[in-house]
């Protein structure tokens, strides 16, 4: 493999298919893979999820992954989290006030919470994001653009400054969190149009050092 | 907020697009793929393929159709027409596609769409109801039947009790399409919107009459509708997206507006 491609983590519990398509139409070197030689060579990782909390690290752990990640994100390159790839990151998902599932990853301080029932879930559809601090992850995207969502849990993270940029539903919710090279999106880039793609090239960008972090 | 979205709607047969698009621009006016990425860098929400064949090969067809769609589009794609199963659904989703739209199957066997949702989240997975108005009747409110294989046999159930059930089976959205205002392009049939998107919780999407800007604002304010499904108003040349999108954002509806891809 060349060593300068980013990988997209095969996780089995998403269709990488379309990150790894969004990435090859940016002419951005990529690869798919579940092979952890390949991950701690890439320069830049890619975790995408869809599903549930539970699933997801079940399913992780089961491959043996959930090490490779966060191995992966201990080692300072750029990594990108999307949808359940970034609310696995957090501590814990919690349902009725009493966290059940006490096993994330743990990279972020925080939890994984539904939203309440009164809204409409799963959240689908195209919302606006409004960045709280500026980050080259949203160069050259104007504030409240429009990202595509679908999904029934957000993240509440513990400490503020991790809380990249929300989103209002029924709340404000955090929409894209951060912390050094960690970075996570809940809506998915991949099927955002032109907004998306601008954020995974800004991605890109910073894997390969054309714009620094923080 | 969530915006309000607009959805061209292609009818795919044998991996081509039927009904003719009048697209000078275009090279090759039947290629599903180009007219896919044509509405999509205008600034369509989301896109649905609607399969019109019934066969084996088209089918085969559609899949690849598919697959080559998603390498190119950036939006969320829709794929319904004939889907009757949970694997072709994997096939379909596999393929690229980000939801299936069920129709006569889910009727024939409701609990396809219990099974569909909960191997694949109720966000992939819409039903299409086609509903016609039953005229005459001693009562002064109106009621819809549903109508199966493309409005070709009736099924037998209310619309309004069909949408509720759909929803409660697990569907992420309702593609509510009223078969008496489907191509007249005089506006779609509110009454009916109004009741089925008060009656669900989830999205409903708006289909069949489209033809002015103005008929899609209705079918938002009137309506409750959080979407509009468009063909004939969009593939004939009448209106652009773009013009659409700026007057429903001067008459107040949340909308999404894009700039360019950066390529």
């Amino acid at each position: 493999m060349k060593s300068n491609e980013i990988i997209v983590l095969d996780s089995g519990i998403a269709n990488v298919g379309s990150v790894f398509n969004a990435l090859q139409w940016l002419n951005v070197p990529v690869r798919v893979s579940q092979l952890e030689k390949e991950i701690m060579e890439a320069p830049g990782l890619i975790f995408p999820g869809v599903g549930s909390f539970d699933q997801g690290t079940a399913e992780l752990k089961q491959k043996g992954l959930d090490i490779v990640v966060k191995k992966f994100a201990e080692s300072n390159k750029p990594f990108l989290g999307i949808c359940l790839g970034m609310q696995l990151l957090f501590q814990y998902s919690e349902e009725g006030g009493k966290s059940i599932y006490p096993e994330g990853l743990s990279l972020l301080p925080g939890g994984v919470r539904r939203f309440p029932t009164e809204l409409p879930v799963p959240h689908v559809g195209w919302n606006t994001v409004h960045p709280l601090q500026g980050h080259p992850l949203f160069t050259k995207i104007l504030p409240a653009s429009f990202f595509y969502f679908t999904h029934s849990f957000y993240v509440a993270p513990a400490r503020k400054e991790n809380i990249l940029a929300t989103t209002e539903y029924g709340d404000n919710f955090a929409s894209a969190v951060v912390s050094g090279n960690l970075m996570g999106v809940q809506f998915h880039p991949e099927k955002s149009g032109p907004s998306g793609l601008q954020l995974l090239r800004n991605f890109a960008e910073i894997v390969y050092g054309h714009r620094q972090v923080g | 907020m969530l915006a309000k979205r607009i959805i061209p709607c292609l009818d795919v047969k044998d991996g081509r697009v039927v009904k003719g698009v009048r697209f000078l621009e275009l090279k090759e006016a039947g290629d599903p793929v180009e007219l896919a990425v044509y509405y999509d860098r205008e600034g369509a929400d989301e896109l649905v393929f609607l399969d019109i064949t019934a066969s084996s090969e088209g089918r085969h067809a559609l899949i690849e159709v598919v697959r080559r769609t998603a390498r190119n589009i950036f939006i969320p794609l829709t794929v319904g027409g004939g889907i009757d199963s949970v694997d072709f659904i994997r096939e379909l989703l596999q393929a690229g596609a980000d939801k299936v739209s069920l129709n006569t199957a889910a009727l024939r066997s409701p609990e396809l769409i219990d099974k569909a949702a909960e191997y694949f989240g109720s966000q992939c997975i819409v039903v299409a109801i086609d509903a016609r108005r039953v005229s005459g009747g001693y009562t002064s409110s109106p009621s819809w039947e549903v109508y199966t294989h493309g409005g070709r046999n009736l099924a037998g159930i209310d619309a309004v009790r069909w949408a509720k059930e759909a929803y409660e089976r697990g569907a992420g959205e309702l593609l509510l399409t009223s078969m008496d205002t489907d191509g007249t392009r005089e506006g779609y049939d509110l009454e009916l919107l109004e009741r089925v998107s008060s009656e669900v919780p989830i999205p409903v999407i708006a289909s069949g009459g489209a033809g002015k800007p103005e008929h899609l604002l209705e079918a938002f304010t009137r309506g409750g509708a959080h979407a509009v499904l468009a063909a004939s108003i969009l593939h004939y040349h009448s209106f652009r997206l773009e013009e659409i999108k700026t007057y429903l954002k001067r008459q107040g509806v949340m909308v999404r507006t894009v700039s360019g891809y950066p390529r």
